[in-house]
């Protein structure tokens, strides 16, 4: 029997290497910074014969999801990535995906967005796509951006929604980690070939995304709005499947931290929920009874596994790296307050948005911010 | 005591961040000094790309307004439209106009906007580190065709400046190239020629030129620089290809 092989690899590369063991038929790409790694070793992977897929460099982020849309409609497993300003370009596309019921799976590599420009990382544009009807995931490391992705396409194969896979750029994007490659045969015991119930095949004439009239429309949208909600126990299998094939485990739908009898949890998304553990020792150390609960769905966002992992009377304090603007603070802060409301009146909210446009965020940083948040 | 040579007084004192070797430098300093030479320099307004020149607007000393990737043609337009005596210009890399600013440059020229486009082709996307450009040419080895561009799955390089003389709007169309001494003067005198026809109200104007990327070519500065002669030269051909007369 095979076993993992263990590399020190980025997470643009790690990402690349989960799509090559994915069997990934088509990806059509386009370069922006800093996903572009991504493309390079996948264009890579193609052309040298490790990979039997077609690479499509396309003009652009809104043909790259174009190529993806119809890629997938004809029945491949179809893998692209994007950032930032490439990833707004596409949202017509990400909505002709999801209402097109394709099982496509795109890594975005977190960057702030244009204007003024950043090339690094806040959460901005992926949670500017939240009403696109595509399941989201949050990665906080090289291997959670690996065991992701497979475990992407299998839930986006299983309830033909499409899939984004969320990462930090640099911090996670660029920087090298060890990371466990388990053997392609328990790979592909997880995620058995793609086998749509509908394809474009002239032998089977059909037609995908037609024109509806309202009475049409509406079950379409209420069809898709069902599924998404119906994805969770599909996410928490495939987690535990994973499990179960190769031993790793980044948490299913919510990660936690010394959270069990926390007084004070820090919420969070990405590589700095990695970090805030560091900083909940920190605050541990300093007699403040800290937590972690790191959304790793975002959309749908897991209200019912954050309504049972909150303790008693807990504070929580959410850190977004992102804006809702229109309201204070940021988007998490809103999501976890919606789910609350009537659910849990004892818990607490308080809200800091931090990080934005690559601002480092240090444990000591946080654990700061988190100890100042106590007094507002 | 006779001045002989200073910098243009519409580039800003700031030192260029391009790599040694890039002829970004020569083509911002031709363009300084046209700017000059027809005191045009509190007239100017200057659109920058999505590409390495995307901190053009520390360099002109000038009004710059920075554009999203390949939109700049549309912004200038806009620019252009409501303050029709000022001298607009857009500084684009392939990247940017021949890919996913196609759509844009198209309509400008078809539109005939009376601004002027000026289109460093260096065949390769250079800030994001060397990947394939709509203008690569074939064969052309980069980080997402690194066994070569293949026209069977990549397609053909763009030739935009024949593309674009096409179009009726279209009243100047020139490519020039700044890999020798003479070659960069006439490389002026058409980035002259295209702003004075913009003054004269004729319609869309473009300089493409083909420029080196020595870091992402793998090649040394001067190996870049006949690079272009030996290989760019030949497929995309110098010289002017629209003039409209008035």
């Amino acid at each position: 029997m095979k076993t993992a092989q263990v590399i020190m690899d980025t997470g643009a590369r790690a990402a690349a290497l989960a799509v090559k063991s994915a069997r990934v038929d088509v990806v059509p790409g386009y370069p922006i910074t800093p996903q572009t790694s991504i493309m390079e070793a996948m264009a890579a992977m193609v052309e040298n014969g490790e990979m039997h897929a077609r690479f499509i460099p396309v003009e652009g982020e809104h043909s790259a999801m174009a190529a993806a849309v119809a890629a997938s409609a004809a029945g491949a497993r179809v893998f692209t990535a994007t950032s930032a300003n490439g990833l707004l370009y596409m949202h017509e596309v990400l909505h002709m995906a999801s209402g097109g019921r394709l099982p496509v799976v795109m890594c975005n590599v977190n960057r702030g967005i244009f204007a003024p420009w950043t090339l690094w990382a806040d959460h901005q544009d992926s949670f500017a796509q939240r009403d696109t009807g595509w399941i989201q995931y949050h990665c906080s490391s090289n291997q959670e951006v690996y065991n992701t992705i497979l475990q992407a396409f299998r839930v986006a194969e299983q309830i033909n929604i499409p899939v984004m896979v969320n990462f930090d750029g640099f911090a996670i994007s660029h920087c090298l980690m060890p990371l466990t490659l388990p053997p392609q045969e328990d790979i592909d015991r997880f995620l058995p070939p793609h086998e749509p119930e509908w394809r474009l095949d002239p032998a089977q004439p059909s037609s995908f995304s037609n024109v509806t009239n309202a009475s049409e429309y509406a079950p379409f949208r209420q069809m898709l709005s069902d599924d998404i909600m119906a994805s969770i126990p599909l996410v928490k299998q495939a987690a535990q499947e994973y499990k179960d094939i190769t031993g790793m485990w980044d948490g299913d739908t919510i990660d936690t931290y010394r959270l069990e009898d926390a007084e004070v949890v820090a919420l969070a998304v990405n590589s700095m929920a990695a970090e805030l553990r560091l900083s909940i020792d920190i605050l541990r150390q300093q007699g403040i009874k800290a937590g972690l609960l790191r959304p790793r769905l975002v959309l749908p966002f897991p209200a019912e596994d954050i309504i049972n992992a909150l303790p008693q009377n807990a504070q929580v304090m959410v850190l977004d790296r992102n804006y809702n603007f229109g309201h204070p603070g940021g988007i998490l802060a809103s999501e976890l307050k919606s789910v609350l409301f009537g659910r849990r009146n004892d818990i607490t909210v308080k809200n800091r948005v931090m990080g934005i446009g690559g601002i480092d965020l240090t444990r000591t940083y946080m654990a700061t911010e988190i100890r100042a948040m106590l007094d507002d | 005591m006779k001045v002989i040579a200073r910098r243009p007084e519409s580039l800003t004192e700031a030192k260029f961040h391009y790599c040694p070797g890039c002829t970004h430098g020569i083509i911002h300093r031709l363009i300084g000094e046209c700017l000059d030479e027809l005191n045009l320099r509190e007239n100017a307004i200057g659109i920058c790309p999505v590409g390495c020149a995307v901190l053009a607007y520390e360099y002109f000393n000038c009004d710059m307004l920075e554009a999203a990737h390949g939109r700049a043609p549309a912004i200038a337009t806009a620019i252009k439209r409501l303050q029709p005596n000022n001298t607009v210009f857009t500084y684009q890399g392939d990247g940017d106009l021949a890919s996913i600013g196609m759509g844009e440059i198209v309509h400008a020229s078809l539109r005939g906007e009376k601004i002027t486009v000026v289109f460093v082709n260096n065949a390769i996307y250079g800030m994001t580190g060397g990947q394939m450009a709509p203008t690569t040419l074939l064969g052309q080895v980069t980080t997402t065709s690194p066994y070569g561009r293949n026209k069977d799955f990549e397609g053909y390089p763009a030739k935009m400046a024949e593309l674009l003389s096409q179009n009726e709007g279209s009243a100047y169309i020139c490519r020039t190239a700044v890999n020798n001494p003479a070659n960069v003067i006439k490389t002026k005198k058409a980035i002259k020629k295209a702003l004075q026809i913009q003054q004269q109200g004729l319609g869309f104007t473009m300089v493409e030129i083909l420029s080196t990327c020595p870091t992402n070519w793998g090649l040394s500065p001067l190996d870049a620089l006949d690079w272009v002669e030996e290989k760019m030269i030949p497929y995309y051909p110098l010289g002017e290809f629209k003039v409209k007369e008035d």
